[in-house]
């Protein structure tokens, strides 16, 4: 596939991929440390300059996302000037990193975006449940980087990881990085389905070893989504698996942030534990659908000194 | 890019503001339910300045008696002749006041004592709060604290306390006392006299009767002729070791009771199962909160040899993020240390740590000019015959050991004069009751460090005191059990 | 034949054997009438430090045996010494005692009640605590460690028992001083021997008190002293010493302790666990 013009691409696509680790490779996590820890970032203070620089960066960190039934041509056209252009009249602002649409839309969005940054990414692999032969989820990351996809985000099968049956997640991941060819593959735990963080942090190491270019929380469909110390337990994986292997994963918390605090919360938690290295779209993102409009009031009021009216700002 | 620029590492400043209550200029004794005006002042400044923040009273021979006769006075007048469920209902109001006041306090606590808005916003003044809330509930339930005793108030309590937690210690001192039916008379420390003596306010605001509370403020000379006062009936203090037994000597052959909470060299043992970015956050808690202030805190570390290198690694890289400076500024880590005097000391055993052939880390970032300043410190290749591993540094100072097998880190952490705390770290529930039964101290804390409740006793074995604090069995500390 | 009676060396208890005294020194016990009934060890500091030493090694395991064990065996003292009443109301009438056999019930009854605390003043002296946070909290006591018991000078062995006994089921290990009737704390100390009492948990030293004592209160691997005493220059001059290690003191009026499990609290020290609750 050819590269669009302009879009600012992942140096090298790793395929290197590592042994299965064990349980017993992943260290255990006690769930009130971790809690803890979570919420000691939360009493980080950002203010003036500080504050400015890090809501810029977090809309450029934006996957913005839709992912309905009702997902239609123009909805995903609309969305996509807002990826581009988010606060029309300040180039300083955005644009985001990339937009995320089910399959069918891929087309839609990969036109929408020509020329600009802006990915294009694709949930694949029978999104949100999983549940369907390997065979037919992998024949749907095909068809989405056939269709021009730059990133698949793909779900893990959260039953057979219950089950026991380890093996199997690791075999999927490393063959859903193969069908990927030289796009990206983000890995969707479903955290709010592993239910332990020694599952989430089991998981995490295992998409890594697997082949995974981001690790992601969740599918932004089931009740429980993307929260700080689940986060945080992914973030310590990457830093142990890079310390380890040298090499550097992405982190994508989606679902549930959906205030410019939190997403300050999370960048100050991802600068803490992974350091500056990691502040980029390219190894950090938001899957969000209403997180931008926030961001975009409280930039505004930081230049304004005035708290915002949602009447400012489009919606898309 | 500026140095606040978020991606450089820094933060804009963020002050905690301070221009919505007063520091006045002086505060005389509350002696009596009055302020009373003493011959000798001193001042009392800002460590993280040099600034002088105010002029407090020194209490004298004079003073002292004064005070405790007020405390008799109120003793048998009033406060032991009023039922417990009256008594209980002066603590409620006590606490709800300091629930009210609670951000003026902590920031007052850290302009007088250097300790971070943080901690004395989310734990001192909290849990001060906390325990006047949890004491005011026993005034009236005392009969069922004990069985098969008969429970009496003890009189007239002398308290000295130390300038790491000046409110939160006052707090732990005065609610037990006054809930169990005794007068108090309480003496902070010098360096950090304000928030005892904006308590007092707050008690007067209470309505609380007079020389229920009395709060005379000096050096080590107003505690000795407290401690030493012949109409005392109970000396509570906390403290270094050192005073300690200089107070226990005093109250030798006087009948005086006396509770004693003292120094420690807490071990913190992690063995490989341990949760270990959850241990490393422990350890960091364990050392750094409050400038490593803290009788309780985990100076010596206990790593096991196989995760020993990674552990370490880990705690340096988290120690290159703790932010030293402004005490003031909402996110500092580790503040000021408390005194000029506390300083050269700190400094004094890290240069013999050095010297004895430990191997001192520090993180790469600055501290300010002015004021006291410590960065965060950690020790390898220690061994247990180092002073920076036997003696109390009560700064940000870890000395680390590793060990081989859970026999010799028992053996390790038990072998000291202290006793107060200590830390296990593993994901085995066996081990962990296994280690906290062997040590030898009064808190243990699994796979958690340095947590404090009202309802949870506090205190040491061996040389780090006698008595408990907090909890059912800290009443006994302020009560006649007649069996 | 010849009718000579064999009269019995009355030596220490030390590490569950009876040496004499290292000191060569003894008391010469006389009966009410001034008779001679033998001589006893006068132990001395060195027998004291050699008491201590055996304490610390045995207090390890005694505080570790089941609370069962500890009240079996104490039940086991009482057992032995009922089978052994008349030699004691004989021994205690012929140093002068005039209620022998009350004396002998009173220590026997203070055994059967101190070996019922055995698992028992845990519960009630232990608390589940109400941390406001995800903690579980908990307090329990523990053995203090090794104790200097200074048994009430009319050395009954009602007295004797009272301050043994609380010290003894706690979990401590412990040196106890006797003074008075002295002879029958080592006659008391062979009950202990054949009762399954672990050798060194129990010493007793026969001697004298003005010399004993400050020793009992200096030492630094004492961690606590009982004294029964009415001599309040002896009590401060014991607190004094005691602040060195800052040894726990129970003071106590010189005369046989009233049974009562807070004896037991007075050797306990209280230890609070904490631990995260999660998944």
């Amino acid at each position: 596939m050819l590269l669009k013009e302009g879009a600012i691409r992942f140096p090298v696509v790793s395929n290197e991929v590592f042994p299965f680790p064990t349980r017993r490779d992943s260290p255990v996590i006690d769930q009130v440390g971790v809690e803890e820890r979570a919420q000691r970032f939360c009493a980080r203070s950002l203010k003036k300059e500080t504050k400015v620089t890090a809501l810029k960066l977090a809309v450029t960190m934006l996957d913005v996302t839709t992912l309905e039934g009702a997902d239609s041509v123009g909805k995903v056209r609309q969305m996509c000037q807002k990826a581009m252009r988010p606060l029309p009249g300040d180039p300083s602002v955005g644009p985001a990193a990339a937009v995320c649409v089910y399959p069918r839309m891929v087309g839609t969005a990969v036109k929408a975006v020509q020329g600009s940054p802006v990915q294009v990414a694709a949930v694949a692999t029978q999104f949100p449940s999983g549940q369907m032969r390997l065979k037919e989820r992998l024949d749907e990351v095909r068809y989405a980087v056939g269709e021009g996809a730059d990133e698949i985000d793909m779900v893990i099968s959260r039953g057979q990881f219950l089950q026991g049956e380890y093996r199997a997640i690791y075999d999927e991941v490393a063959a859903c990085k193969e069908a990927c060819g030289k796009a990206h593959l983000k890995v969707i735990l479903e955290t709010g389905e592993l239910t332990t963080y020694d599952n989430v942090r089991y998981a995490s190491d295992m998409a890594m070893a697997a082949g995974a270019d981001f690790i992601k929380t969740s599918t932004g469909k089931v009740p429980i989504a993307a929260t700080l110390p689940v986060t945080l337990v992914m973030l310590q994986a990457i830093e142990d698996f890079y310390e380890r292997t040298g090499r550097m994963v992405g982190m994508k918390p989606a679902g549930g942030i959906s205030n410019a605090k939190l997403a300050l919360q999370y960048l100050v938690m991802v600068r803490e534990v992974l350091g500056a290295k990691w502040l980029t779209n390219q190894w950090f993102r938001f899957g969000a659908s209403s997180l931008t409009n926030d961001l975009l009031m409280q930039i505004r009021k930081q230049e304004t000194g005035r708290y915002q009216s949602g009447d400012y700002f489009t919606q898309d | 890019m500026s140095a606040n620029d978020f991606l450089s590492g820094g933060f804009a400043p963020a002050p905690e503001s301070a221009d919505h209550f007063e520091i006045k200029k002086s505060y005389d004794l509350f002696i009596g339910g009055k302020w009373v005006k003493t011959a000798k002042r001193f001042e009392t400044t800002n460590p993280a300045t040099g600034e002088v923040l105010s002029e407090v009273g020194l209490a004298g021979k004079k003073e002292v008696n004064q005070a405790v006769k007020a405390a008799r006075r109120a003793y048998d007048g009033v406060w032991s002749k009023m039922s417990g469920a009256e008594r209980g209902k002066y603590l409620f109001r006590i606490a709800r006041l300091l629930q009210e006041r609670a951000r003026e306090f902590a920031v007052v606590e850290t302009m007088d004592g250097g300790k971070p808005i943080r901690e004395s916003r989310d734990v001192d003044v909290p849990l001060a709060a906390a325990h006047f809330f949890y004491h005011a509930g026993w005034a009236d339930k005392l009969a069922y604290a004990f069985p098969g005793c008969e429970v009496a108030p003890i009189g007239v309590v002398g308290q000295v306390i130390p300038w790491n937690f000046p409110l939160l210690m006052a707090a732990w001192k005065i609610a037990p006392a006054l809930a169990c039916g005794n007068t108090v008379v309480l003496k902070p420390a010098e360096t950090t006299p304000l928030t005892a003596l904006k308590l007092a306010e707050l008690f007067e605001d209470a309505g609380l009767p007079a020389g229920v509370v009395n709060i005379i403020t000096g050096a080590g000379e107003t505690g000795q002729a407290l401690v030493e006062h012949p109409d005392v009936d109970k000396v509570a203090f906390t403290g270094s070791t050192a005073v300690g037994k200089t107070i226990r000597r005093a109250v030798a052959g006087t009948g005086k009771r006396f509770t004693l909470e003292l120094g420690g060299k807490a071990a913190n043992i992690v063995f490989e199962d341990a949760p270990i970015n959850e241990a490393v956050e422990g350890i960091v808690n364990g050392i750094f909160f409050n400038q490593g202030h803290v009788c309780c805190a985990g100076s010596r570390l206990f790593v096991q040899e196989s995760v020993a290198d990674k552990v370490i690694k880990k705690l340096q890289k988290r120690m290159e993020l703790l932010v030293v400076g402004n005490p003031l500024d909402k996110n500092t880590d580790i503040g000021a240390i408390n005194s000029a005097e506390q300083l050269a000391r700190i400094k004094a055993l890290v240069k013999i740590g050095q010297e004895e052939g430990a191997c001192m880390w520090q993180p790469s970032g600055g501290v300010p000019r002015k004021g006291n300043w410590f960065k965060p410190t950690l020790f390898t290749e220690c061994a247990q015959s180092q002073r920076i591993v036997q003696e109390e540094i009560f700064g940000p100072v870890l000395a680390i050991q590793t060990f081989r097998t859970p026999q010799e880190a028992i053996a390790k952490a038990n072998n000291t004069q202290y006793g107060l705390s200590g830390g296990v770290w593993t994901d085995k529930g066996s081990k962990i009751f296994k280690v906290t039964t062997a040590l030898k101290a009064g808190v243990v804390w699994a796979n958690t460090f340095n947590k404090f409740d009202p309802t949870s006793p506090f205190g040491g074995y061996k040389e780090s005191g006698i008595g408990r604090e907090g909890g059912l069995h800290g009443l006994s500390a302020y009560c006649q059990l007649i069996h | 034949m010849s009718n000579l009676s064999i009269p019995k060396t009355y030596k220490l208890f030390i590490g569950g054997k009876f040496p004499r005294t290292e000191s060569g020194r003894i008391l010469e016990i006389r009966g009410a009438k001034g008779a001679f009934l033998a001589n006893a060890s006068r132990a001395s500091r060195k027998d004291f430090r050699n008491a201590v030493v055996v304490s610390r090694k045995a207090a390890g395991a005694w505080a570790k045996s089941t609370a069962y064990l500890k009240g079996q065996i104490l039940y086991r003292i009482a057992e032995v010494l009922a089978g052994r009443s008349s030699q004691f109301e004989a021994e205690l009438t012929a140093q002068g005692s005039s209620n022998a056999e009350a004396d002998v019930a009173g220590a026997i009854a203070l055994l059967v009640h101190y070996a019922g605390w055995s698992d028992k003043y845990q519960a009630l002296f232990s608390s589940v605590n109400p941390v406001a946070s995800p903690h579980f909290n908990f307090s329990v006591p523990e053995p203090t460690g090794v104790v200097s018991t200074v048994a009430p000078a009319d050395g009954s062995l009602t007295g004797l028992v009272s301050v043994m006994a609380p010290v003894l089921v706690g979990g401590n290990s412990q040196v106890i001083l006797t003074s008075g009737k002295i002879l029958s704390a080592i006659s008391f100390a062979e009950v202990l021997a054949t009762s399954d009492v672990p050798a060194g948990v129990v010493n007793i030293l026969t001697g004298m008190r003005d010399e004993l004592v400050p020793e009992f209160a200096k030492h630094m691997d004492v961690n606590a002293l009982l004294l029964c005493s009415d001599d309040d220059a002896e009590k401060k001059a014991v607190e004094l010493e005691a602040a060195e290690n800052l040894k726990r003191v129970s003071l106590q009026a010189d005369k046989a302790l009233s049974p009562s499990p807070y004896h037991i609290l007075d050797f306990q020290e209280i230890k609070t666990t904490w631990h995260p609750v999660g998944v």
